[in-house]
């Protein structure tokens, strides 16, 4: 059989036409998570340049923020990162009582840090199987979200509500964690483990996801900072930057846990450094349960009657509680004016809140300090170059959630 | 951590009338708006506050002359400390120099603000808006707008209830 040589022809320069194609890549697409463009110039299969837009969910956080009692901003706050909407409401409440002065006793922070973490498990549990979704792998994304139901189980049976939970007040929580609730926690402490090995079972080692995954929208550590990442998309870079040990809040310094780094900044690396998170986060919460052990398990606020509704019985027949209680629920309570910057380490990185007050009832000027904002703008430097494929992957890596890009 | 005192001294010698105060903890200083890409520069080269926080603003309309207050947020990860750099510009004339020369990452972050408050970053690559419709020509953030749009027609009072 004669081998059919392959004629390489070589065309003198600007001898042909070449055009490249601009394709829409959104702002609804199946392979985007989220409402956002991108405006990409393909020549081929590889990207030249991609452009951006965003505020197709755009829904005014900020203004309307001005006019809603501090109470009130907490729904507002669940909707910015959804996946993970009680790391943004604690963030919340912890700025208010920052600018307020006000000290949580230990058991309330370490119910805090379970919370946080579960929705920490639980964004990255998205994340990680959305990039499998991408890469081709559905069965991982629908077999890892039945430990998110049990997470949206465990949040519905303290606040009511699954997705945007509007969870806790300033102060503490509206109530108490009942028996169910821990129930429901240890039970899913038992299980997580085996689901999580084998959800690694299925990807980390997987030769089709390392093919497509490494090496796909790669940013060095320099450029990282620059772009001023920070979450697990910095760490992925190789920076060790991590709020909860940086400026340690809600009592993150008691406990004890590593940050992970990757080296290249690939979307491989993405993807390991959130899935080691999720053991870090699981460790944590096994060592928040320990420390409860010793308090007094009746505790689930701090006493501050000015912001925090007092019990139903002392309403009735004290003047100071009656007072307390009208003044919380319309919404008349004076902050003290001041500025306070609080910082929590969100899903996606330093979710940051910058509350500046008048001594109203409402802020005078509220700003989110978006993760996902400020680092998409890197997507363009992260895939041109690269391949078409190479760039849907580290879109879905690099966890864009819409809520929060624009607020 | 830089103390306070530490980083006052540092920046007087290269900006001698620059004050810094702790606010509730973190460090605040008041600069002037024609120096504040000067001033970042330094603080980025010299004193190793090389991360960009954020950049926001906030609108005192009662304040004549400095009604808009552009905010900067740094952080110096070596050392583990946060700076808030505040510059004042007028309404009529809300001109700055835009860090994007120094941080990548200020891109966006100048386009939000101009968006929101209409600061005009001069040096900015691409000045535009970026969260609302490209045909607004209001600042929606300044205090002077109200939160819904008073010209709409297909609101009924009477059948939303307020």
């Amino acid at each position: 059989m004669v081998e059919k040589q392959h004629q390489h022809i070589k065309l003198a320069e600007n001898s042909i036409e070449k055009e490249t194609t601009t394709i829409n890549l959104g702002p609804t697409h199946p392979a985007t998570h989220g409402i956002f463009q991108n405006i990409m110039e393909i020549d081929g299969e590889r990207v030249l340049k991609t452009e951006m837009t965003v505020g197709y969910i755009h829904r005014a956080f900020e203004k309307i923020a001005e006019r809603r009692p501090y109470s009130q901003v907490t729904t507002l706050t669940d909707r910015l990162n959804y996946c993970s909407a009680p790391i943004n409401n604690m963030g919340w409440h912890m700025t208010v009582e920052k600018l307020v002065g006000l000290e949580l006793p230990p058991r309330v922070d370490y119910l805090r840090v379970i919370i946080m973490e579960l929705a920490r498990i639980g964004d990255h549990l998205i994340c990680n199987s959305v990039i499998g979704v991408d890469t081709g792998a559905l069965t991982p994304f629908t077999y890892v979200f039945q430990w998110r139901e049990r997470i949206y189980d465990i949040f519905e049976s303290i606040c009511g509500s699954r997705l945007t939970t509007n969870m806790g007040r300033i102060g503490g929580f509206e109530r108490n964690f009942t028996d169910e609730t821990w129930k429901k926690i240890h039970d899913f402490m038992d299980t997580f483990p085996a689901m999580l090995k084998e959800f690694e079972a299925l990807l980390t080692r997987n030769r089709i996801f390392m093919d497509r995954c490494i090496g796909a929208g790669p940013i060095s550590a320099e450029r990282a900072l620059n772009w001023s990442f920070t979450g697990p998309n910095l760490r992925a870079s190789g920076v060790d930057y991590d709020v909860r040990v940086a400026q340690p809040y809600s009592r993150y310094n008691e406990f004890d846990f590593k940050i992970p780094v990757g080296t290249t900044g690939d979307t491989y690396d993405r993807y390991l450094v959130r899935n080691l998170e999720m053991w870090e986060s699981f460790s944590i919460i096994q060592q928040a349960l320990e420390k409860l052990k010793g308090l007094d398990a009746s505790v689930f606020h701090a006493d501050a009657p000015e912001f925090y509704l007092p019990e139903k019985a002392d309403v009735y027949s004290k003047m100071e509680a009656l007072i307390y209680h009208f003044k919380i629920v319309m919404g008349e309570t004076d902050l003290p004016p001041g500025e306070v910057y609080h910082a929590v380490e969100g899903g996606n990185g330093e979710l940051g809140y910058y509350l500046v007050s008048d001594g109203g009832r409402t802020p005078y000027r509220l700003h989110f300090r978006r993760p996902c904002f400020i680092y998409y703008q890197a997507f363009n430097e992260m895939v041109a170059g690269g391949l078409f494929s190479d760039a849907v992957v580290t879109l879905s890596s690099i966890n864009v959630i819409a809520g929060e890009l624009d607020a | 951590m830089i103390s306070l005192a530490t980083l006052q001294e540092k920046l007087q010698g290269a900006y001698a009338g620059l004050q810094l105060v702790d606010n509730r903890g973190m460090m605040e200083c008041e600069i002037p708006a024609d120096k504040n890409l000067d001033i970042v520069s330094y603080l980025h080269k010299e004193l190793g506050f090389q991360f960009l926080t954020d950049i926001t603003a906030v609108h005192y309309p009662e304040e004549q002359g400095r009604e808009l207050c552009v905010v900067t947020h740094l952080h110096n990860l070596v050392e583990n400390t946060r700076l808030r750099l505040k510059a004042y510009v007028p309404v009529a004339q809300p001109d700055i120099h835009s860090l994007t020369s120094v941080f990548s990452g200020a891109n966006w972050m100048e386009r939000e603000t101009y968006d929101f408050f209409g600061i005009n970053f001069v040096g900015h690559p691409d000045l535009r808006r970026i969260l609302n419709v490209d045909e607004m020509d209001y600042f929606p953030m300044r205090k002077e707008y109200q939160m819904e749009d008073p010209t709409r027609l297909d609101k009924d009072d009477a059948m939303f209830g307020r």
